[in-house]
C-alpha cells in the first residue's frame, strides 16, 4: 500500500508546480471579489479567532490536533487524488479510486490506519473547483493547513508534499451546519439509536461538518451538569465539530444564574423552550416571557418547540378514547393548527420581550406562513424547516406497515398535506425561512414498538442528518427554486450567522475552518436504509433519488469522506463555543431596545374625590390567591418577579448609552403638577 | 305613553295597542313600505289597509325607517369590581339603552370566586328583574373551572335559558383559565349546544408587561394601553380560535378592539371556522390616543380591556370589516365607573376599574360611521345592530326582525337627526362620556319596547322592572347547523393493522414513572389530570346523546311559530 502511494506522490508534486492553476476547465474570475489575487492580501484577512471565543478557559480543543500535526508532518504522503491525470469530468474517477488501496482503509479496520489517513489531511490543496459562498461563486484553488483555510486564489504557492484534491467539475461549498440534532437525549430511558458517533458519522457522510445538538437535562439535574455530561460524551464520541443548545425542561431556582454561566463561560448562546409536552417540559406563557427577557439581556437566542401542549394532551385523550392507537393517532392528535397557534403565541411574547426568536422544526404550511408574516411586520424571527418536512409528508402515518408508520412519528408531526414539502422549500428559497436542520433523533423499530398499543408512547424523532443537504439540493436547487448560493446560505451560512460561529464556519474564506464539501451535481444517488450510515432499519426517505451529493467531505482539514468511503475518527470533534450577542441577530434588537422605551404622561396629582373602597385589601388584583388552586401555573411568581426586576437593571445599562433620552424620561414625576385633572378638557 | 303611572307591581300593560302607519320597514334582508299593528307587545299584522280595532293609538311614520329594536349583546350593568359597583345599574343602563334605540340587552353574569354559577345567575336575575326597563338576557362568565362546574353549566342551559358562556384568557390569577381548561369548557359547551365567548387577551404577558411598565415609573392610564399591546389581543384570539377548532365549538370573540384581532377573525372565517366577532361602541367610535390625555379623569375614562387601540385608523377599519361581514355583531361593553371610582387607581393604572360607556351611543355611532359614509346600507345596519345577534343567540325571529308574531320592539329611526354626544345630556350616571363632542347623524325618533312607546319626542317613558328575562334555547340553528354537520364528518378513523409482532425494546417501568412524578413537581399546572380525564369521558357520552337529540331539536324552533298571523312578510315588498 505504501509503495503504491509513493508513486503518485512524485507525479502530484510535479503537477503542483508545473500545472498550477493552468488547467482549469473554465476561465477563472480574475479579481473575484474579496479574494482577488493580491500579494499579502490574505495575511490581512486572516481572522483572529481568539477574539471570538469566550473568555473561559474551558476552550481546550483537545490539543490533540496540534500534537498530531507535529507528529505527522514529516510523513505526509500523497492521497489518492491524481489531479493531473484525471480528466476534467468527474464521472470516471470512481472506478480507479475505489480500486486504489487507500480506499480499503475503512474505519473499522484499525486505528493506526485511521491515523495515517489523518496525517495526510493536514495540508491539502483543492484544485479546480468552483467555490460557492452564500454571496457569490468563483473559481479558485484552496490551500488548507492545520484545519484552517490558509490561501484562496490562483497559482498558490504552497509547500511541497501537499496532497491535492481534485474538484474539477464540482462545486466546493462550506460544510453544512445541522443546527438541530438530538443524538444523546434519552427518551423514557432509551438512548437514541444514533449516538454522537453514529450520528456525526452520518452527518459527515451527507456533507454536514458541524452539528449543534440539543442538551435535554434529565429531571433533577441542573443545566450545567447536563451540559458537562453532553460535553464529555460528545468529546469522546463526536467525529465532527459540534456545539450545544440547552433545552429548558424544568423551572427551578437558580435557573437564571445557570443561564448566565452558560452564556458567559460555557459558550452557549441558544436555549430552547418547550411549549408542548405538558406535564413534562412545557413552560407557561409567563415563564416563556421571563425566559425571553432573560435571554435578551444575556444576548442569547430563544428557541421554541412550538406546539400547544394543552390542546395536544386533550386531543390525545380524545383520539385514544376513539380507539385509535396506531401512529396515525399521533398526527390526528397534533393537528397543524396547534403548531400554528403556538408559533403565533411565541412570536407575540417575543415581540413583547423584544427577544430574537428561533422556531425549531417548522412542519406545516400555516406555521411557516405565520413566521413569514411576522417577518414582514419586522420581527426578528427565524424558522427552521427540517429534512423530514422538506423531503416527505405525513401521509405515511396511515401506512399499513406499523414499523414504517411509526418511523415517521415526531413532533410536530409531518403534515398529511402532500404539498407541504414543496411549499416549505419555496419559502426557504425566498428567504421567509432561513435555516435548515435535521432534528435527527432516531429510534429503532424495536424501540418505537414500545408504543405499539398506544401511539403516545412511541418515541419521537426521524432521521435526516445524512440526507439533509442532498434533499434540499434535490427539492430546491435541482428544481430551480434557489441557486447554489442560496443553498449554501440555508444549509450553512445563515445558521453560522445566527448562532455566531460566522465566519469561522459557514464560509469559504481565508482564516475560516477547513470544513468543506465537494459537491457533485451531475449524478444521482438513491437514499435507502440499505446504504445509509445509520443504525435504524427504516429510512423515511427510502427510495428518494437526489441529484446532488457530496463526493469529498473535508472536516477540520482532513478528508473524511471520499467517494462513499467514510474515514472518520471517533472523538475528533471539537466543541465550538459561541459568543453571546450575535451581530446578525442582535443589532436590530439592540436598536429597538433603545427606541422602545415607553414613556409616561406628566400629569399633576389627581386631587379629586376618590371612591371609598371598603375592602381595599381584596381589591389588589395580585392578592386573590383563592384562585391559586384553580390556576396553579403561577406559583413560581414570587421568585420570578425578583429576577425580572434584576433584568431591568441590566436593561438600564443598555439604555445608559444615550443619556439625554433617559433624563427626559424621568419627567414622569411631575415637577409642577400644574395641569388640572378634573376639569373637562 | 303612561310610563310612570304604572309602578313595579304592574310590569306589563296588558292591552297595549299601537298602529304605525306609512313606515318604511327595514329588515336585514329587505325594506318595504307597510303599516304595522301591534297588540299585547307582539306584532299582529303587517300590510296595507289593515283592519284594526277602533281607538288605537296611531303613529304616522311619514315614510321614515322602522327598524327592529337594537340588541346590545354585551353590557355589564351593575357589575361588581373589587368592592365597587358599576355606576350604571340595570335601571340607569337599560334606560340609556332605550334612549339610544336598543330594546334588548344581554348582560354578563360575573360570579365571584367561590360563588356557584347558578347562585350568581340568580343574583343577577334578581337585580335585573327589579330594575331593568327593557327585555334582557344573561351570559354567564366562567371565572374558574373545576369538577362540578359542568353540571352547573348543564343546569343553566337546560333550566335557565342561558346559551352562552364567557371564558377569560386575561386577568391572570383572578379569572384566567389556561388552555386545557379552555379546551374542557369548550368541549362541554359544544356538547350542550351553547356558544363559547372569550375575552381574548393573553393574561400572562399582560401581567409581565404591567410589572415592567410600573417598573418604568409609568402609573397613569397610558400604562394600561402600554401594558396591553394589540398583539396580545390578537394572540389570544388566535389561540381561542385554535382551541375552538379542535373542539368543534362555535366561538364568539367579545370586544374586538384592534385591527390585528379583527384580521385574525376574518382570516379564520375564511378558513371556515365558526367564529363571530363583536366590536363595541368604543372601538367603532373612538380610539386610544386619549390615554395620553393630560387630563387624568378623561384618560382614565377610556380604560377598558382590551384597550382602545392607539392607532387612529382603527375605528374606520373595524367599521369596514363590520360592513363586509367579517365582523357580525356589535355590543357596547357598557360598564361605567365614576371618576372617583376610577381614582382608586390614580397612582397605579392596574387598579383603575375597567369599562367604558356606549349602550346609548351604539346605534347612532354605527349609523354615522357606516351608513352615512356609505360603508353599509340600512339593511346591513339592522343586521349588525340586531338581527345577527338575535340569530346567534337564538332569539330570532322573536327579536331582531319585524314580522308578524315577533315582539313589538321597534325603533322609528330618523336618519337626518343630528346631535352632539355629551355627558351633559346623556342618560348614563357617569360624568364622562368617551364620545364627548362627537357629532353623529341618525337617532331614534320613537322607541317601542314590548309594544309600548318608551321614547317619544325626546322624552323617555320607562318603567323600572318592566323588562322581562328572555330565555335562550341551546343549539341555535344559525350557529350549530354547521357544527353538527362537522361533528358527523370529523369522525376520526384508525388504520386497521395486524398486531405488531416484532421485537420490543425493554423499558424498565421506573423511568417513565419518574418522569411523570418529577414533572408533577416541577410544573404545578398539572396537578389534576385524573378528574380532567373523567370529565372528558363523560363529555363524549353526552356528545353521543347530542346526536340523538335530533328529533326534539324541533322544539327549539317553536318560538318561530307565529301565533295568529299567516301573512308572509317577504311577499309584501
Amino acid at each position: 500500500m505504501a509503495e503504491r502511494r509513493l508513486l503518485p506522490q512524485d507525479d502530484d508534486q510535479g503537477s503542483l508546480l508545473f500545472k498550477l492553476g493552468t488547467d482549469s476547465p473554465k476561465p477563472r474570475v480574475k479579481f473575484g471579489g474579496m479574494f482577488c489575487n493580491i500579494e499579502g492580501a490574505y495575511e490581512n484577512k486572516t481572522l483572529n479567532f481568539e477574539s471570538y471565543s469566550p473568555s473561559s478557559a474551558r476552550r481546550n480543543p483537545k490539543g490533540r490536533v496540534g500534537d498530531q500535526k507535529d507528529n505527522f508532518s514529516d510523513t505526509s504522503s500523497v492521497g489518492n487524488f491524481c489531479v493531473s491525470q484525471t480528466p476534467p469530468s468527474r464521472t470516471q474517477p470512481p472506478t480507479p479510486l475505489s480500486a486504489s488501496p487507500g480506499q480499503t482503509i475503512v474505519y473499522p479496520i484499525g486505528h493506526n490506519r485511521l491515523q495515517n489517513e489523518r496525517r495526510e489531511g493536514d495540508k491539502l490543496i483543492i484544485k479546480g473547483g468552483k467555490i460557492v459562498n452564500d454571496d457569490q461563486s468563483f473559481y479558485a484553488d484552496i490551500y488548507i493547513e492545520d484545519g484552517i483555510i490558509k490561501q484562496i486564489g490562483e497559482n498558490l504557492i504552497v509547500p511541497g508534499g501537499v496532497k491535492t484534491v481534485d474538484a474539477y467539475g464540482h462545486i466546493v461549498i462550506p460544510g453544512g451546519i445541522d443546527v438541530n440534532t438530538c443524538l444523546q437525549a434519552s427518551h423514557m430511558g432509551m438512548s437514541p439509536a444514533d449516538d454522537f458517533y453514529q450520528g456525526t458519522r452520518a452527518a459527515l457522510a451527507g456533507g454536514t461538518t458541524m452539528i449543534i445538538d440539543h442538551v435535554v437535562p434529565e429531571p433533577g439535574t441542573t443545566l450545567l451538569s447536563a451540559y458537562e455530561q453532553w460535553r464529555d460524551i460528545a468529546d469522546m464520541r463526536s467525529c465532527c465539530d459540534y456545539s450545544l443548545h440547552i433545552d429548558i425542561t424544568r423551572w427551578h431556582d437558580g435557573l437564571f444564574e445557570e443561564l448566565e454561566t452558560l452564556v458567559k463561560d460555557k459558550g452557549v448562546n441558544s436555549f430552547l423552550i418547550f411549549m408542548a409536552y405538558k406535564d413534562q417540559y412545557q413552560s407557561s406563557d409567563s415563564q416563556i416571557y421571563e425566559m425571553f427577557s432573560a435571554m435578551r439581556e444575556l444576548g442569547a437566542i430563544a428557541q421554541v418547540h412550538a406546539e400547544n401542549g394543552d390542546i395536544v394532551k386533550e386531543e390525545q385523550k380524545k383520539v385514544l378514547d376513539l380507539g385509535i392507537t396506531g401512529p396515525e393517532g399521533h398526527v390526528l392528535s397534533h393537528p397543524e393548527e396547534v403548531e400554528t397557534e403556538a408559533v403565533y403565541r411565541a412570536i407575540t411574547i417575543a415581540k413583547q420581550a423584544n427577544c430574537p426568536l428561533y422556531i425549531t422544526k417548522v412542519m406545516s404550511k400555516t406555521a411557516a406562513d405565520v413566521i413569514a408574516k411576522a417577518r414582514k411586520k419586522g420581527m426578528v424571527i427565524y424558522g427552521e424547516p427540517i429534512t423530514a418536512s422538506l423531503g416527505t409528508d405525513g401521509s405515511h402515518y396511515w401506512s399499513k406497515n406499523w414499523a414504517k408508520a411509526a418511523a415517521f412519528v415526531m413532533s410536530p408531526p409531518l403534515n398529511p398535506d402532500p404539498s407541504t414539502p414543496d411549499y416549505l422549500n419555496s419559502l426557504l428559497s425566498c428567504g421567509d425561512l432561513q435555516v435548515t436542520a435535521s432534528a435527527h433523533c432516531t429510534f429503532t423499530t424495536a424501540q418505537k414498538a414500545i408504543g405499539k398499543d398506544n401511539f403516545t408512547l412511541i418515541p419521537e424523532g426521524t432521521n435526516g442528518v445524512e440526507e439533509r443537504m442532498s434533499i434540499i439540493w434535490e427539492k430546491a436547487v435541482a428544481t430551480g427554486k434557489m441557486d447554489e448560493n442560496d443553498f449554501v446560505a440555508v444549509t450553512s451560512t445563515n445558521a453560522a450567522k445566527i448562532f455566531n460561529v460566522y465566519p469561522r464556519k459557514g464560509r469559504i474564506a481565508t482564516g475560516s475552518d477547513a470544513d468543506l464539501v465537494i459537491w457533485n451535481t451531475k449524478e444521482t444517488k438513491t437514499i435507502s436504509a440499505k446504504s445509509h450510515n445509520l443504525n435504524v432499519e427504516v429510512n423515511i426517505f427510502e427510495e428518494m433519488e437526489c441529484r446532488g451529493f457530496p463526493v469529498i467531505v473535508i472536516s477540520q482539514g482532513r478528508i473524511v469522506l471520499d467517494d462513499e468511503k467514510l474515514n472518520v475518527t471517533e472523538g475528533s470533534g471539537r466543541f465550538i463555543p459561541r459568543k453571546a450577542f450575535p451581530d446578525f441577530v442582535f443589532k436590530r434588537i439592540k436598536a429597538r431596545g433603545r427606541m422602545a422605551d415607553a414613556r409616561g404622561v406628566p400629569r399633576g396629582n389627581y386631587d379629586g374625590p376618590v371612591h371609598d373602597v371598603i375592602s381595599m385589601t381584596q381589591s389588589v388584583p395580585a392578592t386573590p390567591t383563592t384562585r391559586g388552586p384553580s390556576c396553579p401555573g403561577k406559583t413560581p411568581l414570587g421568585p420570578a418577579r425578583n429576577l425580572h426586576q434584576s433584568g431591568f437593571t441590566l436593561s438600564g445599562t443598555q439604555m445608559d448609552d444615550h443619556i439625554p433620552r433617559r433624563t427626559s424620561q424621568r419627567i414622569v414625576a411631575p415637577p409642577g403638577g400644574r395641569s388640572n385633572i378634573t376639569s373637562l378638557s | 305613553m303612561s310610563g310612570y303611572q304604572g309602578k313595579k307591581n304592574i310590569p306589563r300593560i296588558t292591552s297595549d295597542r299601537l298602529l304605525i302607519k306609512g313606515a318604511n320597514i327595514v329588515n336585514d334582508d329587505q325594506s318595504f313600505h307597510a303599516d304595522i299593528y301591534m297588540e299585547d307587545g307582539v306584532i299582529k299584522q303587517i300590510g296595507e289597509n289593515l283592519i284594526v280595532p277602533g281607538g288605537v293609538k296611531t303613529i304616522d311614520a311619514h315614510g321614515r325607517m322602522l327598524i327592529p329594536g337594537g340588541i346590545d349583546v354585551h353590557t355589564r350593568f351593575q357589575m361588581p369590581d373589587r368592592g365597587m359597583t358599576a355606576a350604571d345599574d340595570f335601571y340607569q343602563g337599560s334606560r340609556a339603552a332605550l334612549a339610544g334605540g336598543t330594546t334588548m340587552i344581554i348582560d354578563h353574569v360575573v360570579p365571584e370566586p367561590g360563588v356557584s354559577l347558578i347562585a350568581a345567575f340568580n343574583q343577577w336575575k334578581e337585580w335585573a328583574d327589579h330594575k331593568s326597563c327593557c327585555d334582557y338576557s344573561l351570559h354567564v362568565d366562567i371565572t374558574e373551572w373545576h369538577g362540578g362546574m359542568r353540571e352547573e353549566i348543564e343546569a343553566l342551559v337546560k333550566d335557565h335559558g342561558v346559551n352562552s358562556f364567557l371564558v377569560y384568557l386575561a386577568y391572570k390569577d383572578v379569572f384566567q383559565l389556561n388552555d386545557s381548561q379552555m379546551y374542557e369548557v369548550f368541549s362541554a359547551i359544544r356538547d350542550l349546544g351553547a356558544i363559547a365567548q372569550v375575552h381574548a387577551e393573553n393574561g400572562d404577558i399582560i401581567a409581565e408587561e404591567q410589572k415592567r411598565i410600573l417598573g418604568l415609573g409609568i402609573t397613569g392610564p397610558e400604562g394600561h394601553v402600554l401594558s396591553r399591546p394589540e398583539e396580545v389581543e390578537a394572540e389570544a384570539v388566535n389561540r381561542a380560535v385554535t382551541v375552538a377548532n379542535q373542539t368543534n365549538c362555535p366561538l364568539y370573540v367579545t370586544k374586538v378592539m384592534s385591527k390585528s384581532a379583527a384580521d385574525v377573525i376574518a382570516q379564520t372565517r375564511k378558513k371556515g371556522t365558526v367564529v363571530y366577532g363583536e366590536p363595541i361602541s368604543a372601538s367603532l367610535g373612538t380610539d386610544g390616543t386619549h390615554y395620553w390625555s393630560k387630563n387624568w379623569a378623561k384618560a382614565a375614562a377610556y380604560v377598558t380591556s382590551p384597550p382602545l387601540s392607539p392607532d387612529p385608523t382603527t375605528p374606520d377599519y373595524l367599521n369596514s370589516l363590520l360592513a363586509c361581514g367579517d365582523l357580525q355583531v356589535t355590543g357596547s361593553g357598557h360598564c361605567t365607573f365614576n371618576t372617583s371610582q376610577r381614582a382608586v387607581g390614580k397612582d397605579n393604572f392596574t387598579l383603575i376599574p375597567e369599562g367604558t360607556n356606549g349602550t346609548e351611543e351604539r346605534m347612532s355611532i354605527i349609523w354615522d360611521k357606516c351608513v352615512v359614509t356609505g360603508k353599509m346600507d340600512e339593511n346591513q345596519f339592522v343586521a349588525v345592530t340586531s338581527t345577527n345577534a338575535a340569530k346567534i343567540f337564538n332569539l330570532y325571529p322573536r327579536k331582531g326582525r319585524i314580522a308578524v308574531g315577533s315582539d313589538a320592539d321597534l325603533v322609528l329611526w330618523d336618519p337626518d337627526a343630528s346631535k352632539i354626544i355629551s355627558a351633559k345630556n346623556h342618560h348614563s350616571a357617569v360624568e364622562y362620556n368617551i364620545f364627548e363632542g362627537i357629532e353623529v347623524r341618525g337617532a331614534p325618533l320613537v322607541v317601542i319596547s314590548q309594544g309600548k312607546i318608551t321614547l317619544e319626542e325626546g322624552t323617555l317613558h320607562t318603567t323600572e322592572g318592566s323588562g322581562r328575562y328572555i330565555t335562550r334555547k341551546p343549539f341555535p340553528d344559525y350557529v350549530y347547523k354547521r357544527i353538527k354537520a362537522r361533528s358527523w364528518m370529523a369522525e376520526l378513523r384508525g388504520v386497521p393493522r395486524g398486531l405488531y409482532d416484532g421485537p420490543v425494546c425493554e423499558v424498565t417501568v421506573t423511568p417513565k414513572v419518574t418522569t411523570a412524578v418529577t414533572s408533577g413537581k416541577t410544573s404545578p399546572v398539572k396537578s389534576a389530570p385524573q378528574p380532567v380525564r373523567n370529565l372528558h369521558q363523560s363529555g363524549f357520552s353526552l356528545s353521543g346523546a347530542q346526536i340523538d337529540d335530533n328529533v326534539p331539536r324541533r322544539n327549539t324552533q317553536r318560538i318561530v311559530a307565529p301565533p295568529g298571523g299567516r301573512a308572509n312578510i317577504t311577499t309584501l315588498g
